[in-house]
């Protein structure tokens, strides 16, 4: 085994051995890092939930253009093309005057009086277009799009229309919501690092005798710092660990108390489906958390 | 070994601790310095262990200037030094086992020359049998029995003693030092300080009076006169 190598053993053993037998400094780095990992957790899982929330809605916005009942098949479909060619557009559908009437039908079977006053007007739907936009925001300029390309000596559009005002202001509230959750979030973790940052320093700074001790009978600087840096990352490690066996129960509860929220996602999937990615960053924010954490404090309390 | 030359260090707030010191220390001798508190002997000390820089002078280890190593040299020069202290200083999550492993450790030693060299040294300092035991499972004098195991493990070519006995009762005081006069004898240089007459006395060897930070004695067989 080369010099390296056996020092490395080493460090990690003596790392292992101190987490374990500092039960109180140990269990409080865990706590405070749990705390901070259960915050990014949360963040993650909720900007999930309202993510989904407003793609949801989003999804539901479209441009309607009904056409004047004279309009010739072939001018409609020049107007589909040309839509089709924008690149704010993410699709087009077209709908015929007789799928119009079909399903007007459909929907209302149970109406006879409708259907029969139906039968003697003939068919008043003009066909019609369903354009889908690549962002909500772009439903202006379409909109603008299609007015100025039917101003001609005989236009063809009967009317454009969009709920533009209620969907303008669900994206709104829904952009509102997930940006304040962000910025608590942020808050939130933003103090548990520092309180987490703060603990494992005095777990070190209580070990500063034991430090000078070490660097005493002659222990080089990875050799003292080592252990320590050890103990923060496998202090973050258990904490990620813990944070995600904690999220589930709250993803539960989460799922339930949101069941009637319009177009949410369900959380427990998101879970399941992204376990591995928030094992991930989890392990990875906690990993360089107690790592950091432990360098700072380390190089701050344990100088020669 | 060691040399000391025209010594002086001031503490912030002008206290003078060490003031204008000479001396050198030959290889194999056993040194005790004595002095009041505050005469300047923890200081002397320290300056060994690079642990404290002086303001004037120079001290030499053989022929390095201690205080002119590199930060990465000075775990290098300690580990050719053995020290023990008054207040014992073992760590005190280890075992007495693992205290001195660590030492072993730290010095880049093999896993079985510390598996054979620990209970070697424990059982030479009459502690055997605690090998798996913690400081606070320990007496006084076990613990300092456990600190000279480690700092002799190592092999040194110093040890370093700032007042050894100073928490000790008289039975384990004189084992203690019972313990030095062995190391000494195989070729260990030694340097100590003490407060206890009785010690001094005990030993007969070379002995530095130290007052207000000055030499005021240099004794080749020395007695405690204070």
């Amino acid at each position: 085994m080369t010099m390296l190598k056996l020092t490395l053993k080493r460090i990690i053993r003596l790392g292992f051995v101190s987490f374990w037998r500092n039960s109180v400094v140990t269990l409080a780095s865990v706590l405070t890092l749990l705390v901070t990992l259960f915050a990014i957790g949360g963040m993650i899982l909720g900007a999930a939930f309202m993510g989904g929330v407003l793609a949801n809605i989003q999804e539901k916005v479209d441009i309607s253009v009904s056409f004047k009942l004279d309009a010739a098949d072939n001018d409609i479909a020049a107007m589909k093309n040309a839509l089709a060619l924008l690149p704010e557009v993410k699709s087009v559908e077209y709908l015929s005057r007789e799928q119009e009437l079909a399903d007007f039908k459909t929907k209302h079977q149970d109406n006879a009086l409708l259907i029969q006053s139906l039968d003697e007007v003939g068919n008043p739907f003009g066909a019609r277009l369903n354009i889908r936009a690549q962002d909500p925001t772009h439903y202006e300029a379409i909109a603008n799009f299609l007015q100025s390309k039917d101003q001609t000596a005989a236009p063809i559009i009967d009317q454009i229309s969009f709920k533009k005002d209620i969907v303008d202001k669900l994206i709104a509230i829904s952009r509102a919501a997930r940006s304040v959750g962000v910025a608590v979030s942020i808050v939130l973790i933003f103090i548990s690092i520092l309180v987490t940052v703060n603990t494992i320093s005095l777990a070190i700074y209580i070990s500063r005798d034991e430090i000078s001790v070490m660097q005493l009978v002659g222990a080089g600087d990875s050799y003292v710092r080592g252990p320590f840096l050890v103990e923060g990352i496998l202090a973050g490690l258990i904490a990620a660990v813990l944070a995600l066996v904690l999220l589930y129960p709250s993803v539960l509860w989460v799922r339930n108390i949101t069941a009637g929220v319009y177009g949410g996602i369900d959380l427990a999937t998101y879970y399941f489906t992204n376990f591995f990615q928030l094992l991930f960053v989890l392990v990875l924010s906690g990993v360089v958390l107690g790592g950091v954490a432990s360098f700072l404090a380390i190089r701050k309390y344990g100088a020669v | 070994m060691i040399y000391f030359n025209q010594v002086s260090k001031i503490y912030p707030g002008n206290s003078v601790a060490l003031n204008n010191v000479t001396f050198t220390v030959e290889p194999g001798e056993f040194l005790s310095v004595v002095g009041h508190s505050g005469a300047g002997k923890s200081t002397l000390l320290k300056m060994i262990l690079a642990e404290d820089k002086p303001t004037e002078g120079t001290v030499f280890f053989e022929s390095t200037n201690i205080h002119e190593l590199s930060k990465h040299a000075i775990p290098l020069l300690r580990r050719r030094i053995g020290s023990v202290f008054q207040d014992f200083r073992l760590l005190p999550d280890k075992t007495a086992y693992e205290n001195i492993a660590f030492t072993m450790e730290a010095a880049g030693r093999g896993d079985e020359e510390i598996a054979s060299d620990v209970p070697y040294v424990l059982e030479l300092v009459g502690l055997g049998n605690r090998l798996s035991s913690f400081p606070h499972e320990l007496s006084g004098g076990e613990r300092q029995r456990v600190a000279i195991a480690r700092a002799i493990v190592n092999q040194p070519d110093l040890l370093i003693a700032d007042e050894p006995t100073g928490n000790l009762d008289p039975i384990n005081t004189h084992e203690i030092i019972q313990i030095f006069k062995k190391i000494n004898d195989i070729g260990t240089t030694i340097i100590l300080t003490t407060h206890n007459k009785g010690v001094i006395d005990d030993l007969g060897r070379r002995v530095i009076t130290l007052e207000n930070g000055r030499v005021a004695r240099d004794d080749k067989k020395g007695r405690y006169v204070l």
